[in-house]
């Protein structure tokens, strides 16, 4: 059934769905309306789960936490401070390998205060050892927020699903819910491999000597690293459901192109208007979008950037004292290459600055009229 | 009930905590620890977060605990105990005390948002405090629940602490929460008894339980039981209940003897004048006094 919901809207259905059975979080802009509407069907019994209403996001992260390790499907959502407040246990949950979702709806970080779209709140999140998906419309939200409990329950590590604040969770688009019976043949009920159980007593995360610690960090990224497998098999699985499939890096009219312009969540949708516009100039461009930022998708990129003379990545985050992280990122994958493209690493959009076609364009620009870039960070829009 | 009288109740023999922890000689918090569970049987669940309790049941994969242990984070304990409580409920699973179990420090101070809010929504769990009246595992610094004129790493000799000890069992009875108690380890039965009748009550129950700290107290290992009873008997440490806010009642008044006598067995009070001591001793009759009245 089609619907004309906001991102925030379709988070809530995707969490009924999905039949989350705790719910733990705290309202902070632009993700409240999350929490009041699960509230709302919380209330009115239409979402059979138990609402946790925590006093803070730490409080919220703990309660899922514990909640998991009682063997139920979690929940949380948040942005910005309330993600980085949460930092310390974004780790533990990793460590404690529970399979929480959480929905970051993307804000910049104060100060100064701002509430406004950017990506460094969860980028931040860098190495926690989440799983992190950005997306680009509504739909994907939900279909993201499904499969990413079916991973997760799968590999024990949990999974953060971000959308852009207001440009994604104050929008209306037409989203598709699947029917629940479906959602439950594809996501069962959760089985934890181990629980908090009085007739099976067991001592979790406890201290740790080094004899023992590096072997579970290594486990961990063997995980991270077999990760990538199950997510390609949840979302081929999801398709012969439910018809609409994803991929870790997302592509668009590559074939031929010399130059490629990379980003992630709504601005890729502008990009793609620029590359029509190029094409139809005559340029042979292509656009690329990070969906999937951990576990990288490191062989995509080998394999489709290899070939391009001209790489541009619009990173919506700055790591200060070096550049763009999405930059960084790709920089690093094509190290090894034998055949490596120029890349130039473009900063755009922070604190909830519009991406337009025109700052896109400026981009393409830059990179038609210079061999290299002049500088390792190229400022978009920049008031200097 | 005041002086020495029979308390009803026997100490249950089953052990839900085994040898080979790593606590010091002495130590207050396992005694504690052994006698909660003893009170609460198999069906507990324990939410431990960092503290002495966390390091002393023993390195991974050693576990001195009978009963589901869960560490978490040191802020954390009533949230994560929340959750447990929630994830349970959720599967259906009934008839199981979430014990979330923490020190002076997780308790007083870091942990206070935490377990007000939890205490404020009357969340079902069962949550002790094991007061020993500083920072131990990190080697003895101050908590606010250090009293007036103690010695510990971070208020030295020369500059004791200079504030009252927080009244905790006043701010967990300011959430009107069903059930508040203090009680020592010197009085098991006491002890026992209030945790057996807490948990019987639905909602948030606080117990603070008095447990001595030979080393961060300077105290031989032998008497930690003694100066828990003289703490009692001083009234410095009165052992009470709270129902709901307002309903206050002594459990047990054995007393009284002078402060004097409970201070002068410790290390941690050694630098104290006696006109220091004098001022202990007024507080403490001040302190009583409020207690007696909140009674009548």
């Amino acid at each position: 059934m089609k619907k004309i919901l906001t991102g925030n809207y379709t988070v809530s259905q995707a969490v009924k769905l999905s039949r989350v059975e705790v719910i733990a979080a705290y309202p902070i802009t632009p993700q409240t309306s999350v929490v009041e509407k699960l509230s709302e069907w919380n209330a009115s019994g239409e979402l059979k789960a138990r609402f946790i209403k925590v006093e803070s996001e730490h409080s919220a992260m703990a309660s899922c936490i514990g909640a998991s390790a009682a063997g139920a499907r979690v929940f949380t959502a948040t942005s910005a401070q309330g993600l980085a407040l949460m930092h310390e246990l974004l780790h533990w949950t990793v460590g404690a390998r529970l399979p929480i979702v959480l929905v970051n709806v993307n804000r910049a970080m104060a100060a100064p205060w701002t509430v406004w779209c950017d990506h460094n709140d969860s980028l931040a999140q860098r190495d926690t050892g989440w799983l992190q998906f950005y997306c680009e419309s509504n739909q994907e939200v939900l279909d993201s927020v499904i499969q990413a409990y079916r991973i997760s329950e799968e590999i024990q590590l949990p999974s953060m699903i971000m959308m852009d604040g207001f440009f994604l969770s104050h929008t209306s688009e037409p989203v598709d819910i699947p029917d629940q019976k479906d959602v439950d043949t594809y996501l069962p009920r959760r089985e934890a491999p181990y629980t908090l159980d009085v007739d099976d007593p067991h001592t979790f995360y406890g201290g740790t000597v080094p004899q023992y610690y590096a072997e579970m960090r290594y486990k961990i990224q063997k995980t991270m690293e077999e990760a990538r497998g199950v997510v390609n098999k949840a979302a081929l699985e999801f398709k012969e459901t439910f018809g609409r499939s994803y991929n870790p890096l997302e592509f668009y009219r590559i074939e031929d192109a010399g130059t490629l312009i990379v980003s992630s969540g709504t601005m890729a949708g502008t990009a793609r208007c620029v590359v029509d516009e190029l094409r139809d100039e005559g340029y042979s461009v292509g656009a690329a979008r990070i969906r999937i930022f951990r576990p990288f998708p490191v062989e995509e990129i080998r394999q489709a950037f290899g070939g391009v003379h001209k790489v541009g990545v619009i990173d919506r985050n700055i790591s200060f004292g070096q550049t763009g992280i999405i930059f960084q990122e790709i920089k690093s994958v094509l190290y090894t290459e034998k055949e490596r493209p120029l890349l130039f690493g473009f900063i755009a959009g922070l604190g909830g600055r519009d991406v337009t076609m025109a700052t896109i364009r400026r981009a393409f620009e830059y990179m038609n009229t210079h061999d290299e870039p002049e500088e390792p960070v190229l400022w978009l829009d920049i008031k200097r | 009930m005041v002086g020495y009288q029979k308390i009803e109740g026997r100490i249950p023999e089953q052990e839900w905590l085994s040898c080979g922890h790593l606590a010091c000689p002495g130590c207050g918090e396992k005694l504690a620890m052994r006698l909660a569970l003893k009170a609460l049987g198999k069906r507990t669940i324990l939410v431990v977060p960092a503290g002495c309790s966390a390091v002393v049941d023993g390195m991974f994969p050693h576990s001195s605990s009978m009963v589901p242990f869960l560490h978490t984070a040191f802020e954390t304990t009533a949230s994560a105990a929340v959750g447990v409580r929630a994830g349970l409920d959720v599967r259906g699973v009934d008839n199981v005390t979430v014990l979330a179990w923490g020190g002076d420090g997780a308790t007083f101070d870091i942990g206070l948002q935490a377990l007000s809010a939890a205490a404020e929504r009357n969340e079902n769990i069962l949550y002790v405090c094991y007061d020993n009246e500083a920072y131990m595992n990190t080697g003895i610094q101050r908590s606010s629940a250090t009293p007036w004129g103690a010695w510990t790493g971070t208020t030295p000799y020369d500059h004791p602490k200079d504030r009252p000890k927080k009244d905790m069992m006043a701010i967990m009875a300011a959430h009107k929460i069903p059930y508040a108690a203090s009680a020592s380890v010197a009085f098991p039965e006491d002890y026992v008894n209030k945790l057996k009748k807490a948990k019987a009550i639905f909602g948030t129950r606080y117990v603070q339980v008095f447990s001595p700290c030979p080393s961060g107290w300077k105290t031989p290992s032998d008497i930690s039981v003694k100066v828990a009873r003289l703490a009692v008997e001083s009234r410095i440490y009165p052992l009470y209940e709270i129902e709901y806010g307002k309903r206050y009642t002594i459990t047990l008044d054995p007393g009284p003897i002078a402060v004097k006598e409970y201070l002068k067995l410790q290390g941690r009070f050694r630098h104290l004048t006696q006109a220091e001591i004098d001022q202990i001793q007024h507080n403490v009759d001040e302190t009583w006094e409020e207690l007696l009245e909140k009674v009548r």
